[in-house]
């Protein structure tokens, strides 16, 4: 059965390519050469790095049988804090290194509120992280009172739109986390055991393992990479807010599923992650582009996108329930 | 156990006391006519919400697509009878409502019980698809003229009282649906095989279908009876705000959740009753209100109702941990 279920994931991974392969040739048929014009294809590879990060956070607490639904509000936390340290006008190179370490603590800390609330207070995860998402969300708009929070020194907008080796550093950082993803998820003891947590709690409980140290990493970890995402996201914006970008959660959660993340736990590679993100980030780009279309144009807006990531959320969702029929 | 649920309202009806005692003493303003007739307005719509969550909750699920369903129903019952010209009673406005989010509820049903798919990332999806369809097909402009029916469901009244000042403060007759869908929904979660049913499925699945409870015949109904108050209450809320506006509602998802997790449910499922669910609503209606009484900056709401949820949470998570610890469970 084991065996099965392998191979059943493994041609999951090539329906994957094929579907980010397909929607790319859709959209370059639908927008011609604007949508492979060097132009697009550079904003693209600055826009996806954040989403990707938040759909691995999401992809983390999932594997263990939770969910992270504070992500956004983790990330906009540790954005704003580091952007009150970086906003003086008197920011220096020191400051940048200060700023960059105050927004990873944020999240560290944030996380580690989760998990705890999760771990050793006994909420469940949808109520504890509905509760934090409301909570820091409150808590970054009482620190600005609902103003954005803007310019930075140029030093550090370089990480949100700079390149390096004509590669944009964003997409370095997105690499860079996801590698080490990779190799803690499939390399490593805890990784094992995030999974085994994650397939069956209590047999993890019997085999001896410490769910409550487990899940205070799982969470830490998690809002260590919203936090990540947050830095990128105000290097790019030049600015800070309390609610930015929180249609990013349910996109976040589109991308987990279509990666193939087993949203009752136990499942999800980085791989499929990538993919995810990138078939998701070639139509909503296609999407953008297809206002210039003179048939279709006047009816694409965020509304539309709105409408199209949720059926597409169902359909995925269906689909992998067509593909393997728990037995649960 | 019955005894201990009790405690838990008990308590809770008491810290609504507290806190109006001591806001009271805070703002006279608080402890006028006119602000408890407020106070019922604004639990209207919240408690209406708040049913159709106590439901799910206790079946083990949580919907996060109610406040999407209402303002679907909200707008298209009001586009749809503005169309016809509609003249006729308000009760059509209700039951055209109600008709529309109990199909919506349906659709998340579908998914929920047919394919046993979860219901958080279901409901996230379908509110999404919802809000889209409706904010991108239908209409973003507002409705400033209602249909004349609901514009005279919204000026009628309970009760009158003349104040001191000559104005004078009602009690809106849609407190009366709150009254009705409480007592409905009390009577169908406690005293009938499919409320207890849906008990049973959000304490045990596995030993609910053993037990011979049809599961999928209650997500129906659950889903279903969700959508038809989320329904109610999209339209209840056109009423009181004398508008259609298709950007309202969502974004109250939190604090609706927040009322109902305060009055003792827990999405472990299996637990919660309608008087803690409406004396959560009450709690958090009065908590906000109070706070803006007491010029609080609006945001404070938010960290207040995520502290509530987090608090509340931990609480029940205890009691059900110290219970099965009696019990001899763990």
């Amino acid at each position: 059965m084991l065996r099965r279920l392998a191979q059943s994931r493994a041609s999951g991974g090539v329906r994957l390519l094929a579907v980010t392969l397909g929607v790319f040739v859709l959209m370059t048929i639908l927008n011609g050469d604007r949508f492979l014009s060097g132009r697009n294809l550079a904003s693209m590879c600055f826009q996806f790095p954040e989403l990707g990060l938040f759909a691995l956070a999401i992809m983390l607490a999932l594997i263990t049988g939770g969910i992270d639904l504070s992500i956004i509000s983790i990330a906009n936390l540790a954005g704003l804090s580091a952007g009150l340290v970086l906003a003086q006008s008197t920011a220096s190179g020191l400051h940048v290194i200060l700023a960059i370490f105050l927004a990873l603590g944020v999240s560290i800390a944030c996380g580690l509120l989760n998990g705890w609330l999760i771990g050793y207070a006994g909420l469940t995860p949808i109520l504890a992280t509905l509760g934090t998402m409301q909570l820091l969300m409150g808590l970054a708009f009482a620190l600005t009172k609902g103003h954005a929070v803007a310019g930075y020194p140029e030093a550090f907008q370089t990480l949100g739109n700079g390149t390096l080796a004509h590669v944009p550093v964003p997409l370095l950082v997105f690499l860079l986390g996801a590698i080490v993803l990779q190799v803690l998820l499939s390399r490593t003891a805890l990784g094992i055991r995030l999974s085994l947590l994650g397939t069956n709690p209590t047999a993890a409980v019997f085999a001896g393992l410490h769910v409550r140290r487990l899940q205070l990493a799982t969470y830490a970890l998690s809002g260590l990479l919203a936090g990540i995402a947050g830095l990128i996201v105000i290097a790019r914006t030049n600015s800070a807010k309390a609610d930015y970008g929180t249609s990013y959660l349910l996109q976040a959660v589109l991308v987990a599923m279509l990666a193939g993340v087993d949203p009752r736990g136990g499942f999800g590679t980085v791989w499929g992650i990538l993919l995810a993100v990138l078939s998701l980030q070639f139509l909503s780009s296609g999407l953008n582009l297809l206002r210039f279309h003179e048939a279709v144009g006047p009816y694409i807006n965020n509304f539309t996108k709105e409408f199209t990531w949720g059926a597409l959320l169902l359909l995925v969702m269906v689909l992998h329930c067509a593909k393997n029929q728990h037995p649960r | 156990m019955r005894a201990l649920l009790h405690r838990h309202e008990f308590y809770l009806a008491a810290l609504t006391l507290a806190l109006s005692a001591g806001i009271a003493l805070a703002n006279p303003a608080f402890c006028s006519v006119a602000n408890l007739f407020d106070l019922c307005q604004g639990s209207t719509v919240m408690g209406l919400f708040a049913l159709g969550v106590l439901i799910v909750l206790v079946s083990g699920g949580i919907d996060v697509s109610f406040a999407a369903i209402g303002a679907f129903s909200m707008y298209v019952t009001s586009k749809v009878l503005l169309g016809l010209d509609f003249q006729g009673s308000a009760a059509v406005a209700l039951v055209l409502g109600g008709a529309i989010g109990t199909l919506l509820g349906l659709f998340n049903a579908f998914f929920i019980g047919f394919l046993r798919l979860p219901t958080l990332i279901v409901t996230l999806g379908s509110a999404s698809l919802f809000r889209g369809f409706l904010l991108a097909f239908i209409g973003t402009a507002i409705v400033n003229t209602l249909p004349a029916g609901m514009v005279r469901f919204s000026k009628l009244t309970l009760w009158e009282m003349r104040l001191a000042d000559g104005t004078i403060a009602g009690l809106p007759a849609s407190f009366l649906l709150l009254v009705v869908a409480a007592l409905l929904v009390g009577c169908v979660l406690q005293g009938t095989m499919l409320g207890r049913g849906i008990y049973a499925l959000g304490g045990n699945p596995v030993a609910a279908a053993r037990a011979g409870f049809n599961l999928r015949g209650r997500q129906l109904f659950i889903y279903g009876g969700t959508g038809l108050l989320s329904g109610l209450a999209g339209v209840v809320h056109a009423c009181m705000m004398r508008n259609a506006n298709p950007f309202d509602l969502v974004g109250m998802e939190l604090n609706v959740l927040a009322a109902v997790v305060l009055g003792g449910a827990g999405i472990t499922g299996g637990r919660g009753t309608v008087l803690g669910t409406l004396l959560g609503v009450g709690l958090i209606v009065t908590i906000n209100n109070s706070l803006i009484l007491l010029d609080v900056p609006s945001y404070w709401q938010k960290v207040v109702v995520g502290a509530v949820i987090l608090v509340s949470t931990g609480i029940t998570a205890r009691t059900g941990w110290a219970r099965a610890r009696g019990a001899g469970l763990c």
